[in-house]
């Protein structure tokens, strides 16, 4: 199996796509003859051209709309948010026109469209240019939201999403760019909604997704390994939908979750997940449903408090044995 | 040349038709006073609390959507905000179907999904009816986009109100849609007020129309009143469209007869009754009649009949839209995400 970077697997998704399909088109700021404000782009102009590779004025609302009006009558738009902080800026289209189109027309259009980019935070970028914004977006009924973990994940589930025919959240993440993983050889793609099991385990559950998965839960499941706590993990890869089933069984199993997210505690998505498996598995839970989140703040820019912010192994390890009751011991 | 064929000479230079069929004026009128007769109906149904929610009237405008749309066929598309009633009337979408979806009835034009302010129908090529000021029009230049991508010959209309040209999304979409040359007609609709404020005390510049210049886009301002002008300004700039994907804005200068929507006054502290009265003695129905009776292309009895004609179809909407069935329960579930697609 090859070795690709996060922005080659995005890439070769792209391509894969653009080269199958006429009518998808990639547009935003830099993705053309800048190639990418990360990079994720290189290459696509000089292949496929000014028609379907569109740089754009500094204009998120404007051309997030230009996407719903093109995939209403039929093409099929990659839009790239240089970072999802600036989709709030086309927050509108994204959320009054984007998501309730196919319902408010009463099935007459729907808008098959990605909205894909790097959400979170990278490094002292602070406040505004930090937030995770994906339980915003999954609130919304009309859209999906899909956030990979690594390069395999991200290629086949974005090829997934171009083809999806509805509004689809795809956020990645500015740190992983440069992650690099195995992917299969050739054509494959990974369905929507179908979470995947990390790592087996018997005592905890912890889910989580995207860089928090990659950079915190992974690595504090193997810590709490070497403690000989076997943590079960569980990326949900898309978090709207979300594959309660995979996440409910694990719990059946372990009778112990933590959730792991790096977006604020105040309606979270760790906030649903918790509420579904307490309506669907109380009688196995064995502690109450820990939640490791970023602080309830704006992200500060100095270093130190960027870091105190934001999960990281050492809470998460906490939060564990606090679900098997071991803190203090 | 003898002198009655001077005459003729003289009367075919002083026509305003146009040399359009006979056939075309009739149906322009036949259209208007559908348009206004469907909407005082509507009024009547507001204020039974048989129509619910927002419901914006299209009284006064009707030359608007008449003249433009006329000037398009019918694989052009149309998109507008929320006081969408006439121009989906005027797109060939049927009085029955507007009317059921005013009552929010399983026959309505979105299964009363959208109600007044979001009408639509994939098959005239009409994409609503969008209700948040200044939304829709992104959404017009992506369709143009999408027609220029496939190298069609098509255009779309896009309506506002005047409020919308203080919005963001207005300066974002003409920029583009000038900077990329695409296939849209951006149409004011001039009607003085944004809601209850007017275009002097809301917008910097009262010639909306020079908006274009910023974005060095072609533009016009149009005798809203007159369907004949209408349709010239438009035929004009749907021709270039589609020659050489030229973007126009037009503004048509109009007035609305009743309040902002049925919950609104038709006038009071924003304007007086004088202005509205004054309005209304250029009506756009009694315009183009008289220029047909001038032209004699219709006399009265002809008007008399279209009205007998108009108020039959009116009555046969609300009849049809009374006795349709609500959407069943199961209907609230259906139509949020598509099944189809994906791998």
């Amino acid at each position: 199996m090859p070795t690709v970077s996060f922005r080659e697997a995005l890439n070769q998704a792209m391509d894969e796509e653009m080269a199958r399909d006429d009518r998808v088109f990639l547009m935003g700021e830099e993705v053309a003859y800048y190639q990418g404000a990360y990079k994720v782009s290189q290459g696509l102009l000089q292949k496929y051209g000014e028609t379907r590779i569109v740089d754009t004025p500094i204009a998120e609302e404007g051309f997030v709309g230009i996407g719903i009006g093109a995939a209403m009558v039929g093409l099929r738009p990659i839009i790239e948010v240089m970072t999802f902080n600036f989709s709030l800026v086309a927050f509108d289209q994204i959320v009054n026109h984007a998501a309730k189109m196919y319902s408010m027309s009463g099935g007459h259009y729907y808008v098959p469209m990605v909205i894909r980019g790097p959400g979170g935070a990278a490094h002292m970028l602070a406040a505004t240019h930090s937030q995770s914004l994906e339980s915003l977006y999954a609130h919304f009924p009309g859209l999906k939201v899909v956030m990979p973990s690594n390069p395999k994940d991200g290629k086949g589930l974005l090829k997934t999403a171009i083809r999806d025919e509805n509004p689809v959240i795809f956020i990645e993440s500015e740190m992983m760019y440069g992650d690099k993983g195995e992917i299969p050889e050739g054509e494959y793609t990974i369905p929507l909604g179908v979470g995947e099991i990390k790592r087996e385990g018997k005592d905890v559950t912890i889910v989580s997704w995207s860089k928090m998965l990659t950079r915190v839960a992974t690595k504090a499941a193997e810590e709490l390994s070497g403690m000989g706590i076997s943590a079960e993990l569980i990326d949900p890869r898309t978090i709207r939908p979300m594959d309660w089933d995979m996440i409910v069984n694990s719990v059946k199993k372990t009778n112990r979750l933590v959730i792991v997210e790096e977006g604020w505690p105040f309606a979270g998505v760790g906030a649903q997940i918790s509420h579904e498996v307490m309506q669907r598995a109380f009688d196995y839970l064995d502690a109450p449903i820990e939640r490791v989140t970023q602080e309830d703040v704006p992200l500060p820019y100095a270093h130190n408090l960027e870091v105190a912010s934001l999960p990281n192994v050492e809470k998460v390890v906490k939060a564990v044995k606090k679900v098997l009751y071991q803190n203090g011991q | 040349m003898s002198t009655s064929a001077t005459a003729v000479e003289q009367k075919k230079n002083d026509s305003r038709v146009m040399g359009l069929p006979k056939k075309t004026l009739l149906k322009w009128y036949d259209e208007m006073l559908l348009i206004r007769r469907f909407e005082e109906k509507c009024a009547q149904l507001y204020g039974m609390g048989r129509i619910g929610g927002f419901c914006h009237l299209y009284n006064g405008q009707e030359a608007v959507s008449t003249g433009s749309i006329g000037a398009t066929t019918e694989e052009d598309y149309v998109i507008t905000a929320y006081r969408d009633h006439g121009l989906a009337l005027s797109k060939g979408i049927t009085a029955n179907a507007v009317m059921a979806e005013m009552l929010g009835k399983a026959t309505g034009t979105t299964k009363g999904k959208g109600g007044s302010m979001h009408l639509f129908d994939h098959k005239k090529n009409f994409l609503g009816g969008h209700a948040i000021v200044g939304g829709h029009l992104p959404i017009a230049a992506g369709v143009a986009f999408a027609i220029k991508y496939r190298k069609e010959k098509k255009v779309i209309l896009c309506y506002m109100g005047d409020g919308a040209t203080n919005i963001g999304s207005f300066h974002e979409t003409l920029n583009m849609a000038s900077l990329w040359k695409l296939p849209v007609i951006f149409i004011i609709e001039n009607n003085r007020y944004g809601m209850g404020t007017s275009v002097e005390r809301s917008s910097a510049i009262v010639d909306l129309h020079k908006r274009a210049l910023a974005y060095n886009m072609r533009n016009e301002v149009v005798d809203g009143h007159d369907v004949l002008a209408v349709y010239k300004a438009t035929k004009e700039a749907v021709d270039l469209a589609k020659s050489s994907y030229e973007p126009t804005l037009l503004e048509m200068r109009t007035f609305r007869y009743r309040g902002h929507s049925m919950s609104d006054p038709i006038h009071g502290h924003y304007r007086s009754k004088d202005e509205v009265e004054s309005q209304k003695k250029l009506d756009p129905i009694e315009l183009f009649a008289d220029v047909l009776r001038a032209e004699s292309i219709a006399d009265d009895s002809y008007f008399k009949d279209v009205e007998k004609r108009t108020k039959k179809i009116v009555e046969e909407a609300t009849a049809f839209a009374e006795q349709s069935p609500d959407p069943p329960l199961e209907e609230l579930y259906t139509d949020v995400y598509r099944e189809t697609g994906g791998e």
